[in-house]
């Protein structure tokens, strides 16, 4: 029998989570035993891989930063992991108190632990479900009763789509989000990935990990990643590498940036 | 989230020499590089430079420090973890590059006091480091394992919310749900299912479904059962009776779903049961009003109907059955005089009546509609077994019924067939009974008759000639024969009798008394001797023509029903007319009955016939009713005694003297009236003598001639003969 949609799911702390391991790469002691297994066993083959996540981490204050100078005070997180440090509440809120975030993951214990962080703030909310399936995301309470969709919104999809496969359509994905959100909002993309004829073969480890121990995990060009911002005008620099998109000073830029294991970009509604 | 940190340490740098100072600055850029990218840290390269700058001074700060205190150190590295510089490898090559360059971008000496400062304050840098990890590894393990706690406290309210949705639904839900294990052990029921069966969950228990076998149940159900348990089909569907605690039964619908577990096999049953009872009983009461008579409550023509084809339907080779047809006799009169309320009673008690004379198995009694009831005997062994039955409902019927202070007697008549089934119908034994209730109408009332298949096919026979008489008439098929009337004096033909018959193309040669009855029956005797009148007299003119004075009258017979024809006068006149035959060459015979019993308007005709000069004639005198004083006054000229008279007259040695007074007499009487005497059925040369001595006058018989067609007459009147 198919469970209803509305039943939970096991929290089976035996099973890595993908917020989990991301917590223990950067830092934080929010995890378990087989997440701290399997994020060592990746970066045993993928040693430069934290240097990644920090990057992606880094691509998020940075575009929310972003984002804030140029007015917008509404976030919707997608993917938004376990919250351990620099989170877009944090960043926002210290711009203007009055930012108003929704984080939404799959995750429950993720989602239970922002939960208990956040209790108090009341510009913020914590939705559990799946992200690919917009409509739920946009008809949610913790979305309607938060968000003004007559203001601009920034939804951020930072790691996360190159977990979603071409199989499961994330244009349409996308696609089904960029409609619901007025002129002037913002789409803010971090996605693995390389250019053609780059290839390490740490990279495919990286991925044969992640496949079979956390999620399907799926590289995708840059012309890709362009590809996925229809609608949305790119803001500058465009689709670049990571480390290469409005960085905060050039000793920022390393000598592997322009080779980086990954894209970045931010794109304005029409 | 709340973990904000200010990064901003100390703002009171100034008492710091500017050499030293710069010193700092130049290790800060050093240690910021020495560390970025061991950990995450949400700050830009410059902010990570200013926190370490300020770090720095603390530590330059403590080591000239008077008096020297290693806290700052201690606070450094818990700043340190603080601000998520986390990764392990920050601390090692923090202490490391404050061991290694420290000293010397101070441009310090390095004394043995500074270098053991130096290393007392790497010492307390390290445990505050190591402690405020610990315990910040410690708070976010705790509040990991927190937010587990309540994802599982979520997810397990989330399942009892829905456990008790599913809950909510299996006891509060109107239709009967029962859950049993594979081998048919009873797990649970519903509330709506106890009370349903009036049996309580602990008594379900005890159960296994195939304990709810019924009797009654249709085979299909335990067979889809079997196979459901057996994973062949996941539900089926049932309509099944179920015992109740009370004893009663119980009419559902009942749904059968096999649940299986993760691998496919069939782990529970699972039954929702719909109590349909009440459209059951209503459904055998609309039923049970389709197929019986209100007022007499007995089964109606449609069960009976039914029961009978059914009787049909199982037949054997050898199995017979009978039935009795049965009408009141009388009963409109009883309707019309007493009103329908009494009727409508007598029916009752007719009915009752009925059904108490007529008890058993295989015996039914149905009221077919107004007076008409049948009476259904199965597996019959003969007709005396549906004889039986008929005798005991006549003599059931005998006794007055009391109605409303009325003292009714009422009689049926019965119609009885009773035969094998192979062979028949069902149709044709309702015929058939049908046909055998006439006869016994017919035959007089207040009995029984028995079908009679010979009786049936002359019926069928005379049916059919009637049917088939108007065609006969325009085809031709009928055609008439001349008897000659003999002057018994000297033998000479003085008139003809046309007498018709009816060539017919199935039945053959057809005397007058197979359709002359029939003819008045239907009405077509008007046409059929309007017919016979016009060829008789045409044959009378060809006579007249051919013969001249010895020329013979023709003698027609006139039905009752011509004789009350208002137009025969008219008919006769016409034809006479168009054959041009003088009135005195035409006899018109009628019976006693046809004179006698007529009221005045016929007579007129007779008188207005005789007047013409036609001749009138009494046929069969003698053998009805005559009013003597009457015959006085009839415009009459002839009688034509009966030949039943005759047969006394008819041996050549011997005659019998009450006949031969009786045509005596007759001829007497005749005569004295002054009407001539025709004596019919005269066969031998005796009874030709004896006539001529009492004084007859003309005598008609096979003795002078049989009736022949008109050429024979011709024969006769030439002397051929």
């Amino acid at each position: 029998m198919e469970r209803p949609n509305w039943a939970p799911g096991d929290i089976d702390l035996e099973r890595p989570s993908v917020a989990r391991v991301y917590d223990y790469w950067l830092g934080g002691a929010h995890n378990f035993a087989a997440d701290r297994a399997v994020a060592q066993r990746i970066l045993e083959d993928v040693p430069h891989l934290r240097g990644v996540i920090v990057n992606h981490r880094s691509f998020l204050r940075r575009a929310v930063k972003h984002l804030v100078s140029v007015g917008v005070r509404q976030f919707l997180d997608l993917g938004s992991g376990i919250p351990t440090v620099g989170n877009v509440h944090e960043i926002a809120q210290g711009a203007d108190p009055t930012s108003k975030v929704v984080y939404v993951d799959i995750d429950p214990v993720a989602v239970a632990h922002s939960r208990s962080l956040l209790l108090d703030n009341d510009q913020v909310n914590v939705l559990q479900t799946d992200v690919r399936d917009a409509a739920v995301v946009l008809k949610s309470p913790e979305v309607t009763e938060l968000l003004d969709f007559d203001q601009p919104i920034a939804v951020l999809m930072v790691a996360l789509l190159h977990f979603v496969p071409d199989g499961e359509h994330p244009r349409e994905i996308i696609a089904a989000y960029r409609d619901a959100l007025p002129a002037g909002s913002y789409l803010a993309m971090s996605h693995a990935g390389y250019e053609p004829g780059e290839w390490d073969p740490n990279w495919n480890a990286a991925r044969t990990a992640y496949n079979s121990n956390v999620q399907q995990m799926t590289y995708r060009t840059k012309a890709e990643i362009i590809s996925m911002f229809d609608g949305f005008e790119l803001v500058e620099p465009g689709v670049a590498r990571l480390p290469l998109w409005q960085p905060d000073s050039p000793d920022d830029v390393g000598d592997d940036a322009a080779t980086f294991l990954g894209f970045g970009a931010v794109g304005r509604k029409a | 989230m709340t973990e904000r940190v200010d990064h901003r340490v100390r703002d009171d740098r100034s008492h710091l020499d500017p050499a030293v100072l710069a010193g700092a600055e130049s290790f800060a850029r050093s240690w910021a590089t020495a560390v970025i990218g061991s950990s995450y840290v949400p700050m830009t390269r410059a902010e990570v430079a200013q926190h370490l700058q300020d770090l720095t001074e603390m530590l330059v700060e403590a080591l000239y420090a008077t008096p020297f205190r290693t806290a700052p150190g201690y606070e450094i590295g818990a700043r340190l973890v603080d601000a998520h510089f986390t990764g392990t490898d920050t601390l090692g090559r923090t202490i490391q590059l404050v061991g290694d360059d420290l000293l010397v971008e101070l441009g310090a000496d390095s004394d043995d006091r500074l270098r053991s400062r130096l290393a007392a304050l790497q010492g307390a840098l390290s445990a505050g480091y190591a402690r405020a990890l610990r315990e910040r590894t410690l708070a976010e393990q705790e509040a990991i394992r927190a937010a587990v706690l309540d994802a599982r406290d979520q997810a397990e309210a989330a399942l009892r919310a829905s456990e008790a949705r599913f809950r909510a639904m299996f006891t509060e839900a109107a239709i009967g749900i029962g859950i049993a294990d594979i081998e048919g052990r009873i797990l649970d029921v519903n509330q709506a299912l106890q009370d349903m069966l009036g049996f309580s969950v602990e008594e379900m228990r005890q159960y296994n479904v195939r304990d709810l076998m019924h009797p009654e149940d249709a085979g299909s159900v335990w067979r889809l059962y079997d196979q459901l348990i057996a994973g062949e089909c996941d539900h089926y569907r049932a309509e099944k009776r179920f015992h109740r605690a009370d004893g009663e039964q119980v009419w559902t619908h009942l749904t059968l779903s096999l649940v299986r577990d993760d691998h496919g096999e069939p782990q529970y049953q699972v039954a929702m049961i719909e109590d349909v009872t009440d459209r059951h009983l209503l459904q055998n009461r609309l039923r049970y009003q389709a197929l019986h008579d209100p007022l007499t409550g007995l089964p109606n023509r449609a069960l009976f109907l039914e029961r009978l084809g059914r009787v049909f339907n199982n037949r054997g080779k050898r199995r017979r059955a009978g039935l009795c047809y049965l009408d009141l006799d009388g009963f409109k009169v009883i309707n019309d005089s007493l009103g329908h309320d009494i009727g409508d009673q007598l029916l009752v008690e007719v009915g009752r009546r009925l059904d108490h004379s007529v008890s058993g198995e295989g015996k039914l009694v149905a009221r077919m509609g107004g007076d008409e009831f049948v009476i259904l005997v199965e597996g019959s062994s003969g007709t005396d077994d549906i004889v039986q039955v008929a005798d005991r409902v006549l003599r059931e019927m005998e006794a007055p019924i009391r109605i409303s202070g009325h003292e009714l007697s009422v009689s049926a008549s019965i119609g009885i067939v009773e035969r094998p089934l192979a062979g028949t119908t069902a149709a044709d034994l309702m015929r058939d009974a049908d046909i055998t209730l006439y006869w016994a109408k017919a035959d007089g009332k207040s009995r029984w008759a028995l079908y009679d298949p010979e009786r049936n096919a002359r019926e069928v026979a005379r049916f059919t000639l009637s049917a088939t008489m108007p065609r006969a008439l325009e085809r031709d098929e009928f055609y008439v024969e001349y008897q000659p009337l003999v002057r018994l004096e000297d033998s000479t033909v003085v008139g003809v009798e046309a007498l018709v018959r009816w060539q017919h193309p199935e039945f053959g040669r057809l005397a007058p008394d197979r359709f002359i009855e029939l003819a008045e029956e239907t009405g077509l005797i008007v046409p059929l001797g309007r017919w016979v009148l016009r060829k008789a007299c045409e044959e009378a003119r060809r006579w007249l023509v051919e013969f001249g004075d010895a020329a013979p009258f023709v003698s027609v017979n006139l039905a009752v029903r011509q004789s009350r024809d208002p137009e025969l006068v008219r008919d006769v006149k016409r034809i006479l007319d168009e054959c041009a035959l003088p009135p005195h060459h035409l006899q018109l015979e009628l019976t006693e009955s046809a004179i006698m019993g007529t009221a005045d308007e016929p007579l007129e005709s007779l008188r207005a016939l005789s007047d013409m000069g036609i001749k009138i004639a009494i046929d069969d005198f003698g053998t009805g009713y005559s009013n003597l004083a009457y015959l006085k006054h009839l415009p009459v000229h002839e009688l034509k005694i009966a030949g039943s008279f005759m047969e006394g007259l008819r041996a050549a040695d011997e005659e019998d003297p009450v006949d031969s007074q009786i045509v005596a007499t007759l001829v007497q009487l005749a005569h004295a009236l002054r009407l001539g005497v025709t004596a019919e059925g005269v066969e031998t040369p005796a009874q030709a003598k004896r006539l001529h001595r009492i004084g007859c006058d003309t005598g008609q018989g096979w003795f002078f001639a049989r009736p022949g067609p008109p050429d024979a007459i011709d024969s006769l009147l030439r002397g051929d003969l």
